[in-house]
């Protein structure tokens, strides 16, 4: 982009909003309390600040905490009649709302996502997922699972860094529709907002022992889901970690969902609505700076019209503006820490030396903090690293395809297969795309769009089970 | 800025590819039916992600004086009288009298037969005069009467024109008529700047308005205008969204600059924010200038004043501050 008149002065969201406090502690049996573990300091990736120090949970907190689920399952929630259990979880839907403003920032502080995101998209999708299976809780007889289907009893759940309260809410959600209680793991980097949804459970009132919040690094991960008194695992998060899971369930009576990784193709024809399959490309691999596991990382463009994409692509990713993530203008947020920050240049390096074209975007970069400027990389095949490996980060990879079927066949040529999209305006060909594609969610002309009536979930290397509408009730039902 | 006149007697050729575009009837169908379709919910969805920027401080003032700079003040009454077009005149003259720093509008837009009076009042101001033309606001009349209107109001010392396009035979497919009638229009204003008037409310679909807009581009137009202010919906982002791109694409293929002008229901300063928003971040920032962009609009500028007012004395000022006229 040329130089503007234009400057648009800083906007920021104010980040007293956040109520940041000092310490936070775990919440086990209904309360916050000291957790034995060695306490964390969460930063604010964008500054490299400390935020706050964390209490985090040991062996044996995690013992305390599935005791109290397995109490609260036996003597109350479990029990509870669904339009009661219902009632509880509107007030968390609507707890959530009122406080959207400092759950935003809050998690715009903790994880570096720009606050336009958490503001418009985590927050009120995190709300929608409570109000909608708030609906479910009395209505179970009805999902299709039989007559008075049961729940599991205790869930163990763990999730990502990238979307920590929307992930808790994909989580949490459903489990307690169904008569579950919980006991969750935020993710190390991103405790935060988990640990105020805490206080939201405790201002619903909802009985001591249904949810607990455990934070912790990958070892306390690992001790909920070895725990023998827990019933069900409920994992987002790497394929690798996700496999050391599977293992260690292989053998139980415990059910298992996996969400793991993905490399996602966004398949663009040469009939496509072209500026709008721009868009669409932008917000598959630069929304939450690309942390996102369905996101459009691999693009197969139509060989006849690749020049013309890229050009497009290229002006428009340089309308993108990256920096303070409580900026109100900030497109494109922090990554969430130095480890991921390595881990995306080191994948970007080895796109260059396997002589893909890198194009970076000429945006400004703050001095502090984690932050990798968007990148896109032409000229990359099949064989690349780029086009393979999930990257995680701003980093889109673009390919092309001659035909459609060639679009189908490389498009599934990945051992993931949790997203696809397809940019055409020719609907019989949507339909038979979706038809071959192999993955969970695809998406018609339009990319990374989220409902918690849609089911969520993956082919292969991107898990099993899925997460949102009816589908994801059985999940946690004894079915 | 200074409004600079682009416009030429003579058209400077098209590319080859554009060239072959307007040969007959048949290309130039298949040319703007080859153009890439619009996706309705994506382009609402970009308007709307982008009406979230957040303009402040030194932003949003550089933002309410250059709208102020760029609007078109405009009356299109059949009750306009002399006094009344002699009193708009006086207004984009001197739009604040309390703050003389206030930039001057760019242009006046009247019907045909009040061009003179609006030139005189305007003499030697530089402030451009439009006006509406071509059977204006519905374009249903004939080719010799269309011409003539044009005719009138370039000879009265209009410097820019407004015509509206032939919607009955765009919607008829009958593309080559439409394409001839700008060009002949664009051969009657002369010196006149020509604004193509494409009425997006009748048109109906995202597509349609891509095809007119590169119609208008094709056949010579310097700029591209949404609406009459007479069909509702009026302007609208996402429509702008999908012209503003059609000048950009040109841009890119030619290296021609034309400019975008939305007009009819824009009335408050965050309204035109976005606008201008939405022309920096699809056009570019070229277009930020008076001489690509125009909003079409009467009470507009009061709010633009207020506003302007607020940023710079720290409160509010009621409506009976600022004159209406």
């Amino acid at each position: 982009m040329p130089d503007s008149p234009f400057e648009y002065a800083p906007a920021p969201e104010s980040r007293d909003i956040a109520n940041l406090k000092p310490a936070y502690r775990p919440f086990i049996d209904g309360a916050f309390v000291d957790g034995k573990g060695e306490p964390l300091k969460t930063i604010n990736p964008a500054t490299e600040e400390v935020l706050a120090e964390v209490s985090t949970a040991s062996k044996s907190d995690v013992d305390t905490a599935v005791k109290a689920a397995r109490r609260a399952y036996e003597k109350t929630w479990g029990r509870m009649p669904g339009a009661e259990r219902a009632k509880y979880i509107f007030r968390l839907a609507r707890l959530i709302q009122e406080r959207g403003r400092e759950l935003a920032v809050l998690e715009s502080l903790d994880n570096g996502k720009p606050i336009k995101e958490s503001r418009d998209s985590d927050i009120p999708t995190a709300a929608a997922h409570f109000f909608y299976h708030a609906g479910w809780a009395d209505k179970l007889d009805y999902a299709g699972y039989g007559p008075d289907p049961r729940p599991l009893g205790v869930a163990g759940q763990v999730i990502p860094w990238n979307f920590p309260l929307l992930m808790l809410a994909w989580k949490i959600a459903p489990a307690l529709a169904t008569g579950n209680t919980v006991v969750l793991k935020p993710a190390e980097t991103t405790p935060l907002t988990a640990l105020v949804f805490a206080e939201l459970c405790q201002q619903a009132d909802l009985p001591p022992g249904v949810v607990n919040i455990l934070p912790g690094a990958g070892d306390i991960g690992a001790e909920l889901v070895g725990h023998p008194d827990v019933n069900k695992i409920a994992f987002t998060g790497s394929t690798e970690v996700g496999k050391l899971i599977q293992r260690t369930v292989a053998g139980t009576p415990k059910k298992l969902t996996l969400e793991l990784g993905g490399k996602a193709a966004n398949v663009v024809f040469d009939d496509a609505p072209l500026d709008q399959a721009v868009e669409g490309i932008v917000n598959g691999i630069f929304f939450n700076q690309g942390h996102v596991c369905c996101a459009g990382s691999r693009l197969l463009v139509q060989e006849s019209i690749v020049d013309e994409v890229l050009e497009k692509l290229r002006y428009r990713v340089s309308t993108l503006r990256i920096g303070d993530p409580l900026d109100k203008n900030t497109d494109v947020g922090a990554i969430n820490s130095r480890e991921q920050l390595t881990k995306i240049q080191e994948l970007v390096d080895s796109g260059d030396t396997e002589g893909a074209q890198r194009w970076t975007s000429p945006c400004p970069i703050p001095e502090r903090g984690f932050f990798f400027a968007p990148t896109v990389f032409s000229d990359v095949q099949q064989s690349m690293r780029i086009a393979r490996e999930e990257i995680f980060g701003p980093v889109l990879s673009v390919l092309t395809f001659r035909t459609p079927e060639e679009a189908v066949t490389k498009a599934n040529n990945t051992p993931y297969g949790l997203s696809a999209g397809i940019w055409t305006e020719k609907g019989s060909r949507i339909l038979w795309m979706a038809n071959q594609l192999r993955a969970g969610v695809v998406w018609a002309n339009t990319f990374n769009r989220f409902d918690p009536a849609a089911p969520f979930g993956g082919y292969q290397e991107s898990g099993f089970g899925r997460e949102g509408g009816r589908t994801g009730l059985e999940a946690y039902l004894d079915v | 800025m200074t409004v600079t006149s682009t416009a030429t007697d003579t058209p400077s050729p098209l590319p080859e590819r554009l060239a072959d575009a307007t040969r007959d009837e048949t290309s130039l169908r298949r040319f703007l039916h080859g153009l890439p379709g619009v996706d309705q919910v994506g382009v609402e969805q970009r308007a709307a992600g982008l009406g979230t920027r957040s303009i402040k401080k030194a932003a949003k003032r550089w933002a309410i004086d250059t709208a102020i700079s760029m609007v078109d003040l405009t009356t299109l009454e059949g009750a306009d009288t002399h006094g009344k077009v002699r009193a708009l005149a006086a207004k984009a003259k001197l739009p604040d009298p309390e703050h003389p720093d206030t930039p001057r509008v760019a242009a006046v837009c009247v019907y045909p037969d009040l061009v003179a009076p609006a030139v005189e009042a305007l003499q030697g101001t530089g402030i451009g005069v439009a006006s509406v033309a071509t059977a204006f606001p519905s374009g249903r009349s004939s080719r010799e009467i269309k011409l003539a209107d044009v005719k009138m109001a370039v000879d009265a010392g209009a410097t820019e024109v407004d015509m509206v396009i032939d919607r009955g035979a765009f919607l008829e497919g009958r593309y080559g008529h439409v394409f001839e009638e700008i060009q002949a229009i664009k051969a009657a204003c002369g010196q006149a700047h020509l604004k193509v008037i494409l009425e997006t409310g009748e048109l109906a679909t995202y597509d349609n308005v891509r095809r007119a807009s590169w119609l208008g581009l094709l056949a010579g137009g310097d700029f591209i205008k949404t609406s009459t202010g007479k069909v509702s919906p009026a302007a609208t982002l996402p429509v702008t969204h999908v012209m503003l791109q059609a000048v950009h694409d040109w841009h890119a293929t030619t290296g021609e600059l034309r400019g975008v002008k939305p007009a009819g229901g824009i009335r408050t300063t965050k309204d035109a924010i976005k606008y201008l928003v939405a022309v920096h971040e699809v056009a570019g920032p070229q277009w930020l200038d008076p001489s690509l962009f125009r909003f079409g609009a009467s009470s507009l500028l009061n709010d633009l004043l207020l506003q302007r007012r607020t940023q710079l004395d720290g409160h509010y000022s009621g409506p009976d501050y600022v004159t209406v006229d």
